[in-house]
């Protein structure tokens, strides 16, 4: 049976033939446009949105509303921008944001370090997770901000301790996400690796670990998320130095423009890590790309 | 190619006493009783019988991931205990790594046997060219058709050369004509590799158009309730299905099932109630219906 014949028999996906003339470029650009409608489409409405959010902001701000929320204090858009240009030149707010960006680095690094392999190896060997599992589900509920004193306690220097709330924030979430990605993994998989020859390790490597990573990254991107809430609470209440010090300090000293600068520093920061995890989960698994 | 073709059948599968029950809570399921079969070297064996009669056990049982309660299977001579690679599987549910491309997939075999990278390569991309799949060999699996995964399926179980293939309803999710494309490739590689098939199905047409024999199943707890060889001649035609010859087996095959599912619904029909029954299957095959 000739093989064009058995490869158009399922439908198979579509095939590309590039024609012998290359497509002009504005067949190709009204192609992009076809293609990417949609997310053009969000793009604009994503950037009304927030020209909206900062006209509100800017109304209540310049009017200084009082309707259950008094705004008489709060900076608006404009004063924050200045205070913005002038941070931006001020190497003490940019070490602020490195000395944050600098824990929240070490902090998760080492809970995806720790808490990944223990999630694949409790997923993996029950008697470690026999052991292992009940203490996490005791220290689990315990918020990360929680941890504060007994870190004081524990760690000789502020810095350690802040990092370690840190790494207790993120720990969590990674190590509950891999051990349920561990125990999703589909037994017809492993049997097919078996009947191939793979052996425990490989079966480990080749089955185990790829299956689970789609769950690892959403601990990743959790933990994220979860890292910088305990970080900024450990900021403010132990810090010094570190984006939540920052904004904490601007209430003491009445500098009400740096609070929202401080803020918006945090969100920008937040988001700016996820879309890093999210990118780089985009590399590790290419075969989720859509 | 070396890896696949060899001249000298091989092969040879041997069930005997077999028995296999599960324990469960409410005690043991006896799945499988008191069987025998043989797969001789180059063969193409068939197993039908009615919904939960136990032919995936008895299947699983050679592939090694189950081990029998009673009885004994041997390849070759040799005691079955474990999944190996001797023994090729192909499963209903598609089972090819979703992180892995057609061409990984294929490779996987071999790279558990730790044959160098562009070797294994270089035999997967001949395997593919086989079954018509050259073109996809950067895919992934989702991308993919469910009749083009499961020809992925069978290539990669062959990749390693076994001396067995297993297949446990490998065409039960697929469209009749894909189905029919299907049978052929099959065909034509297990003639090309000259290695004995079991195979198992619910398609009591698609046992004898495939099969030098088929094994008829008694409903649970299994046993072998009949042994039909097939005397059509090779290479088999679509064609054939409407001989006499091909009718006549079909007929016998279908009213021993008959029976056996009627069994297997536990029903005590009735005379009046099995003539209704089959006015209203007239055409299809009961199995099918079930
Ligand atoms: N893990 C298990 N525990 C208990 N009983 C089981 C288990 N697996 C299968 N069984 C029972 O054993 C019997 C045989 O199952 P098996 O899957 O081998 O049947 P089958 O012939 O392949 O059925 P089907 O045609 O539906 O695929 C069934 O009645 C099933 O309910
Ligand atoms: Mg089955």
């Amino acid at each position: 049976m000739p093989a064009t014949a058995l490869a158009e028999a399922d439908s198979a996906p579509a095939v590309v033939t590039p024609s012998a003339m290359p497509p002009s470029f504005g067949t190709l650009a009204l192609r992009w446009y076809r293609l990417n409608r949609a997310g053009l489409r969000a793009a604009a409405i994503g950037v009304i949105s927030l020209l909206a959010f900062l006209l509100v902001w800017h109304l209540l701000t310049t009017y200084r509303v009082v309707f259950f929320v008094r705004f008489t204090n709060v900076p608006s858009p404009l004063a924050v921008y200045a205070s913005f240009t002038k941070a931006i030149h001020d190497p003490k707010f940019l070490m602020h944001i490195l000395l944050s960006c600098r824990r929240i680095f070490i902090g998760f690094s080492l809970a995806a370090i720790v808490g990944v392999p223990l999630g694949l190896i409790m997923g993996r060997f029950k008697l470690v997770h026999e052991i292992i599992f009940p203490v996490a589900e005791v220290l689990r509920p315990i918020p990360a901000i929680a941890w504060v004193p007994m870190a004081i306690m524990l760690w000789p220097t502020n810095e350690q301790s802040i990092v370690f709330i840190t790494f207790l924030g993120s720990f969590f979430p990674i190590l509950v996400n891999t051990l349920h990605g561990m125990s999703l993994v589909d037994p017809v998989l492993v049997r097919a690796a078996q009947c191939l020859g793979a052996r425990e390790r490989s079966i480990f490597r080749e089955v185990y670990f790829p299956a689970s990573l789609p769950h690892i990254f959403t601990g990743l991107t959790v933990g994220m998320g979860v890292a910088w809430v305990s970080l900024i609470a450990a900021e403010m209440i132990s810090g010094q130095y570190g984006i939540g010090y920052f904004t904490w300090e601007a209430y003491s000293l009445v500098q009400y423009a740096d609070i929202a600068l401080g803020m918006i520093a945090i969100g920008v920061l937040g988001l700016g890590s996820s879309v890093l995890i999210r990118g780089a989960g985009r590399l590790v698994m290419p075969w989720r790309a859509k | 190619m070396s890896e696949v073709s060899v001249n000298a059948p091989k092969g040879h599968i041997e069930v005997r006493d077999f028995s296999l029950a599960y324990e469960t809570i409410e005690g043991a399921v006896q799945a499988v009783t008191d069987t025998q079969i043989h797969v001789k070297p180059g063969e193409f064996v068939s197993i039908v019988g009615p919904s939960g009669c136990g032919k995936s056990t008895l299947l699983n049982a050679v592939a090694g991931f189950l081990k029998p309660t009673t009885g004994i299977v041997t390849v070759d001579g040799e005691r079955v205990n474990g999944p190996s690679a001797e023994r090729g599987m192909v499963f209903q549910q598609y089972s090819l790594f979703p992180w892995k491309t057609v061409r990984e997939n294929v490779e996987f075999g071999l790279k558990m046997r730790g044959m160098p990278r562009s070797q294994r390569e270089r035999a997967a991309r001949t395997l593919l060219g086989l079954a018509g799949l050259e073109a996809f060999e950067k895919h992934y699996p989702e991308k993919l058709s469910g009749g083009m995964k499961q020809r992925v399926g069978i290539v990669r179980a062959l990749a390693t050369g076994p001396k067995v293939l297993l297949l446990d309803e490998p065409f039960g999710a697929l469209d009749a004509q894909t189905r029919v494309i299907m049978q052929q490739i099959l065909t034509n590689m297990w003639q090309r590799l000259k290695i004995s098939v079991l195979f198992v199905t619910h398609d009591i047409d698609e046992a004898i158009f495939l099969s030098d024999r088929v094994y008829c199943m008694t409903a649970r707890p299994g046993s072998i309730k009949a042994e039909i060889p097939i005397p059509l001649e090779r290479p088999r035609q679509q064609s054939m299905m409407m001989s006499s010859e091909f009718l006549a087996l079909r007929r016998g095959l279908m009213s021993l099932i008959r029976e056996e599912s009627l069994k297997a619904m536990g029903g005590e029909i009735t005379d009046m109630g099995m003539q209704g029954l089959s006015i209203e299957l007239h055409g299809h095959s009961l199995a099918d219906v079930i």
